[in-house]
């Protein structure tokens, strides 16, 4: 059907405009038809549930009347939502820079190893991220069992004191932070060793015969080529692991003592488990400015860099 | 070739004939020492996943070296595959994951085809929301949706808590963005010489992009189902939130809520049941590394 129109535009010029302007609208037509299905599901699925979480987070408990900002200054009075946001800070941020800086220095080694080997290194390295989140945590809670822990036989067998992983709070925080940076780790890996890759050799040759030291190519050289990859999958990361909640649900459900809570637990805790819908959405709608912030703050910083170059 | 420059180059300096080679093999041994190691903490919780799965409760309970199997048994797999449980489980996986990627492929083929190559009235104001839904992670998602899918019940009588198929609907907010994301790049990087070509030929848009686009970014489309099937086979937080009785559990959510009865001795069963049901991820990983790499690369090289 629209195939008629550009064969009749070449074989009349007079009707050439008309039939152009036409065709114009008839693409954009179709290719608002073709996206349409995609602007359905982002807006009935993502936006409008977001919106209304907002609308959630002013009602009170049995969701019957307007209290303003009264979730949010219930919040601010607990303790306990302070320690939240702490620990979903703490956790977030450490995690993601132990998965980054794992990241660079494995995709090196693997760079470093001859061509033939990479694939089997990326092969066997890649495994935690293909693994369902869900399934490896529960394999970490086994190796953390208190009394089955393997973890401890190996301490106990060199002579070492044994560790109650998820019952002291500051091992509980390390555990959740070990097993995030397991599961994320390959992650930065895979696409640090694909930025390495796209850094042309000749830029080492020219450092090497300008005496540069191996730290200062990476200074000078690798760190300024990867800057773009490193934003993004800093930023992708720090809003997926900001946002985690498999991890921690499996491993400690929030405890010992509600320490290592983040939003997202605390909010299911909160919203599903309490039934106090309005204030687990108060809780989980401050994920949103604070990745809102960062994602700014790296997205500016990209384009700042690209205008540069 | 860099190696050959620069060992011309350096012994006239400082260093001695050989040392640079030398150094070289040192950093290759170095590399191999850490990688090693990081392969052993890397794959320390799967392989202890299957050897315990490999253990007999009693050899669980009675404490010896819980890094070897003393009695391998399969007995822990043969309980779970004949299990009506853990099989409803896995089928329920299947037929979520299944249908969701059709969904998926469906809605982000045609959107990323429009936003590549047929610029409309905010188009791109489009690309950038697809981009900025990831802000809103399913973690702030899941109550309000939570809300709105008992009014839904209330109102029209659809029962929709409680029903797997619930999340076929939801899923593809997780995976449209990233495989709509993933094929507007694949879409950019086909000549426009082939769009021409074919509208000169008199093919329409719709033959543009099955006779064209979609044989050409057949790579592209194979990473992206890749992404859509391990991202809703692994989803944890909403077959939490939404589905509780027994038969309508995904595995995930099914391993985590059922199997686990506090006792200590079912951890042989638990290791095996999440061994199995990592397996399909794991399957398509070994056989189609490549794609599944391609896929994960593809969302950063274009920024």
């Amino acid at each position: 059907m629209a195939a008629v129109i550009p064969a009749a535009g070449q074989s009349a010029p007079a009707r050439r405009r008309g039939g152009l302007a036409r065709f114009a609208r008839r693409k954009s037509t179709i290719a608002f038809l073709m996206a349409l299905p995609l602007i359905l599901l982002i807006g009935a699925l993502v936006v409008y549930p977001a919106l209304y979480s907002v609308h959630l987070a002013t009602l009170n408990k049995s969701m019957e009347h307007f209290v303003g900002l009264g979730n949010f200054e219930f919040l601010f009075k607990r303790d306990l939502f302070w320690m939240v946001v702490q620990q979903s800070v703490i956790f977030a941020v450490t995690a993601v820079l132990f998965k980054a800086l794992i990241g660079f220095c494995v995709a090196h080694f693997v760079h470093n190893v001859p061509a033939k080997g990479q694939r089997k290194w990326r092969g066997m390295l890649l495994i935690p991220w293909v693994i369902p989140p869900a399934m490896s945590t529960l394999a970490w809670f086994w190796l953390f069992d208190p009394s089955y822990s393997a973890f401890n036989w190996v301490f106990v067998r060199m002579g070492l004191p044994s560790i109650t992983w998820l019952g002291d709070p500051y091992w509980a925080r390390f555990s959740v932070i070990l097993v995030n940076v397991w599961y994320g780790a390959p992650f930065f890996l895979i696409m640090y060793l694909a930025a390495l890759k796209s850094v042309p050799e000749q830029l080492y040759e020219a450092a090497a015969i300008d005496g540069a030291s191996w730290w200062q190519k990476i200074w000078y050289v690798t760190l300024p080529m990867m800057r773009n990859i490193i934003s993004i999958t800093v930023l992708f990361s720090l809003i997926v692991t900001f946002a985690n909640f498999d991890i921690v649900r499996i491993l400690t459900s929030g405890g010992p003592i509600d320490q290592t809570h983040i939003f997202a637990t605390w909010a299911f805790k909160l919203g599903i488990e309490g039934n106090d819908i309005p204030l687990g959405a108060s809780v989980s709608l401050f994920m949103f400015p604070i990745l809102a912030i960062a994602a700014y703050f790296i997205l500016r910083d990209i384009n700042r860099r690209g205008n540069e170059a | 070739m860099a190696a050959s420059i620069v060992s011309g180059q350096v012994p006239l300096q400082k260093t001695k004939p050989g040392s640079m080679k030398k150094d070289r093999r040192r950093a290759l041994y170095w590399s191999y020492f850490f990688l090693i190691l990081f392969v052993v903490f890397f794959l320390t919780p799967p392989i202890y996943m299957l050897i315990t799965s490999l253990k007999s409760s009693a050899e669980i309970g009675a404490i010896t070296n819980p890094w070897f199997v003393y009695k391998p048994t399969l007995e822990n797999y043969a309980a779970l595959l004949g299990s009506a449980q853990y099989l409803t489980f896995f089928k329920n996986s299947a037929i979520v994951s299944v249908v969701v990627v059709i969904i998926t492929m469906l809605i982000s083929v045609p959107a990323a085809f429009a936003l590549a190559r047929m610029k409309f009235w905010g188009s791109t104001a489009l690309g950038m929301g697809v981009f900025l839904t990831y802000l809103i992670p399913e973690t702030l998602l899941f109550i309000p949706l939570f809300k709105i899918f008992a009014f839904v019940q209330d109102t029209l009588g659809i029962e929709m808590m409680n029903h797997y198929w619930v999340l076929m609907v939801i899923y593809p907010t997780l995976t449209v963005p990233f495989c709509t994301w993933i094929m507007i790049g694949y879409f950019a990087s086909i000549p426009k010489e082939l769009d021409e070509a074919a509208l000169i030929d008199g093919a329409g848009y719709l033959q543009m992009l099955t006779k064209i686009f979609i044989p050409v970014a057949l790579p592209g489309i194979i990473a992206a189902t890749i992404f859509a099937f391990t991202v809703s086979w692994a989803d944890f937080l909403y077959p939490m939130a939404f589905t509780t009785s027994a038969d309508q559990l995904v595995l995930p959510a099914g391993i985590v809520t059922i199997l686990i009865r506090g006792d200590v001795y079912a951890w042989g069963q638990i290791m095996a049941a999440c061994l199995l049901g990592a397996l399909p991820p794991l399957l398509i990983y070994a056989f189609l590394m490549d794609y599944y790499i391609a896929g994960l690369t593809a969302g950063a090289t274009k920024g």
